[in-house]
């Protein structure tokens, strides 16, 4: 392979953007060829740095943005400062040079007029009417090039809207199906949900509840547990600071009450209930019964309890069959992190939450807490 | 809403690019900083740009993992800000003495540190970029920054095909991870 084409491999392979098999086979090519591993780990580097210094960018400019629009709305004192505070500024700044400017003039003014009075030019007048004459053609000359640069520049602008626009129009969109419910475990974009909801899916897109999308892909399944771990792999994304519930290890008890948060629609739905047997279906021990109503968009969504702690993942696939709800215990999130670890050291920086900082509010301050840590699962 | 929790929905909007939460925080704080900064020999300009290095600096604290703020917003950008305008003044030799503080001040220091590196690593990246000369810093930016695809970009820049636009792309790429792994590998 030609360079061009490794590195096209790479930024393809860091952008997410390979297929399964590509990827299990550059993965390969990786641990076989130590300089494409060094490659993949400097140009990583490289690209994090680029999109850092992207948001940077946008960032200022936005601050630019609303420096100019609340000065103007008169909301902070604008740059032109008017009244005591220009005096103050001014004179605190300048008096030391104001004290010599002061010295200056006055002996330039007294040699002036010294040079003035022994040496009395004389000026012709119409000299001067005819110069200032010439500086009004001038001016208005300038006016007329200023107007027709303007005019140029809102020409260009409407070509390139036009040529933007049929761009746009050319790239089909991917049509997503609802699948499930998800929620972060970690805050680098690690989600969890059921592996039913995103078997066989070509492309996975996760959706905050502000309506904004984001690509992820599977990074582990397990079906006989029906768990699966998500990642985010949209350069957007942004973590919304750290996660307010933790992930419960220890065993739950009988009649516990517990609440869930999930999309059975396309809106979130709040929903309370309470644990009615540690036992899942048909005897499984790796999950319990609970009496909650969910359906199957549900599927994925958080089990918490009163203290904000995720205790299971709530499991829709039996619902519609057996008319009871299940959930997989939250300890076997920990197990399949664990797997996961074991099986790639580049996941080894996953960290799940321990401790709930919801512990202590009240339920509608809980559900606002963590409403931006849960996301519509979509896949196609 | 209580203070608090309004302080905590400005940080989560400020940490995912809300501008409404952005623009609530720069009118709440803008016009302490104001004076301060020019209170003590600084000009309306360096008091923008203070308090947008500020802002940066909060950005950062809001969206790093192990953020709890424990003191109000406003105390938090004072500090920061008369923190940078006494280092700014000792620099330009402009220092004349104290500065008083109208309100009370937290410890940033260690922020400001990350902030200072952060940012040297950024000015590392401009500068390489600014060196690379046109077309290379237009199609490197276009690429990696407003992540156009190649076709529209070879559109854009003149050239035939995307390929073409490709493989100028791929030297001025190599050119620029020059540049830039030079200065960043003496850094460190």
């Amino acid at each position: 392979m030609e360079d061009i084409q490794i590195l096209d491999a790479v930024e393809r392979y860091i952008r997410g953007e390979m297929k399964p098999d590509e990827r299990v086979h550059f993965e390969q090519l990786r641990k076989k060829n130590p300089e494409v591993d060094q490659l993949v780990v400097e140009h990583t580097l490289f690209i994090h740095q680029m999109n850092e210094v992207g948001e940077q960018r946008k960032f200022k400019s936005t601050l630019n943005e609303v420096h100019t629009d609340l000065a103007e709305k008169g909301l902070i004192n604008s740059d032109k400062l008017t009244g005591k505070a220009k005096v103050v500024y001014l004179w605190k700044r300048y008096k030391r040079v104001a004290a010599i400017a002061a010295t200056i003039a006055g002996v330039t003014t007294i040699t002036v007029s010294l040079l003035v009075w022994s040496l009395t030019p004389k000026v012709p007048g119409n000299e001067f009417v005819k110069l200032s004459r010439d500086l009004d053609n001038q001016k208005k000359d300038l006016d007329n090039q200023k107007k027709i640069t303007t005019k140029l520049s809102q020409d260009i602008n409407v070509v390139k809207n036009a040529v933007d626009e049929k761009i746009a129009s050319k790239i089909p969109p991917i049509t997503y199906k609802k699948g499930g419910t998800g929620f972060l475990i970690d805050t680098k974009g690690y989600l969890v949900t059921n592996a039913h909801v995103v078997e066989g899916a070509k492309n996975i897109a996760v959706e905050r509840a502000n309506g904004k999308d984001f690509n992820a892909e599977v990074v582990f399944t397990d079906k006989e547990k029906d768990l699966a771990i998500l990642k985010i792999k949209d350069p957007d994304y942004k973590s919304a600071g750290p996660i307010p519930y933790s992930i419960s290890k220890s065993s739950v008890e009988l009649a516990t009450r517990i609440f869930t948060l999930g999309y059975p629609i396309d809106n979130i739905v709040y929903g309370e209930g309470y644990l009615s047997s540690r036992r899942g279906f048909q005897n499984d021990t790796a999950s319990y019964q609970i009496e909650i109503s969910a359906n199957r968009g549900n599927s994925g969504s958080p089990i918490l309890n009163k203290n904000g702690e995720v205790i299971g993942v709530l499991n829709g696939r039996q619902a519609n069959a057996t008319g009871f709800t299940f959930a997989i215990h939250s300890k076997y999130i920990y197990a399949a992190i664990e797997e996961l670890k074991k099986k790639d050291t580049s996941y080894s920086r996953i960290k799940l939450p321990t401790i709930s900082t919801i512990r202590n509010a009240d339920r509608e301050q809980q559900v606002a807490r963590i409403q931006d840590y849960i996301f519509i699962v979509k896949v196609d | 809403m209580t203070p608090d929790i309004k302080e905590k929905e400005l940080l989560k909007g400020l940490a995912l690019g809300d501008k409404k939460a952005i623009e609530t925080i720069y009118k709440d704080n803008f016009n302490m900083v104001q004076s301060l900064v020019i209170n003590n020999n600084g000009s309306a300009q360096e008091a923008k740009d203070i308090f947008q290095e500020a802002m940066i600096v909060l950005l950062e604290k809001s969206r790093s993992a192990d953020f709890e703020l424990n003191c109000q917003i406003k105390t938090y950008v004072y500090s920061v800000c008369r923190r940078i305008w006494l280092k700014r003044l000792q620099q330009f030799n402009r220092y004349s003495g104290e500065i008083e503080s109208m309100v009370a001040t937290v410890p940033v220091e260690e922020d400001l540190e990350e902030y200072e590196r952060r940012d040297q690593e950024f000015a590392m990246m401009e500068k390489a970029i600014a060196s690379l000369g046109e077309p290379c810093k237009g199609l490197i930016e276009a690429f990696y920054i407003q992540k156009r695809n190649m076709q529209d970009i070879a559109s854009q820049f003149g050239y035939t095909n995307a390929d073409n636009a490709k493989n100028q792309k791929y030297k001025c790429l190599m050119r620029l991870k020059k540049l830039f792994f030079a200065q960043y590998k003496n850094g460190k």
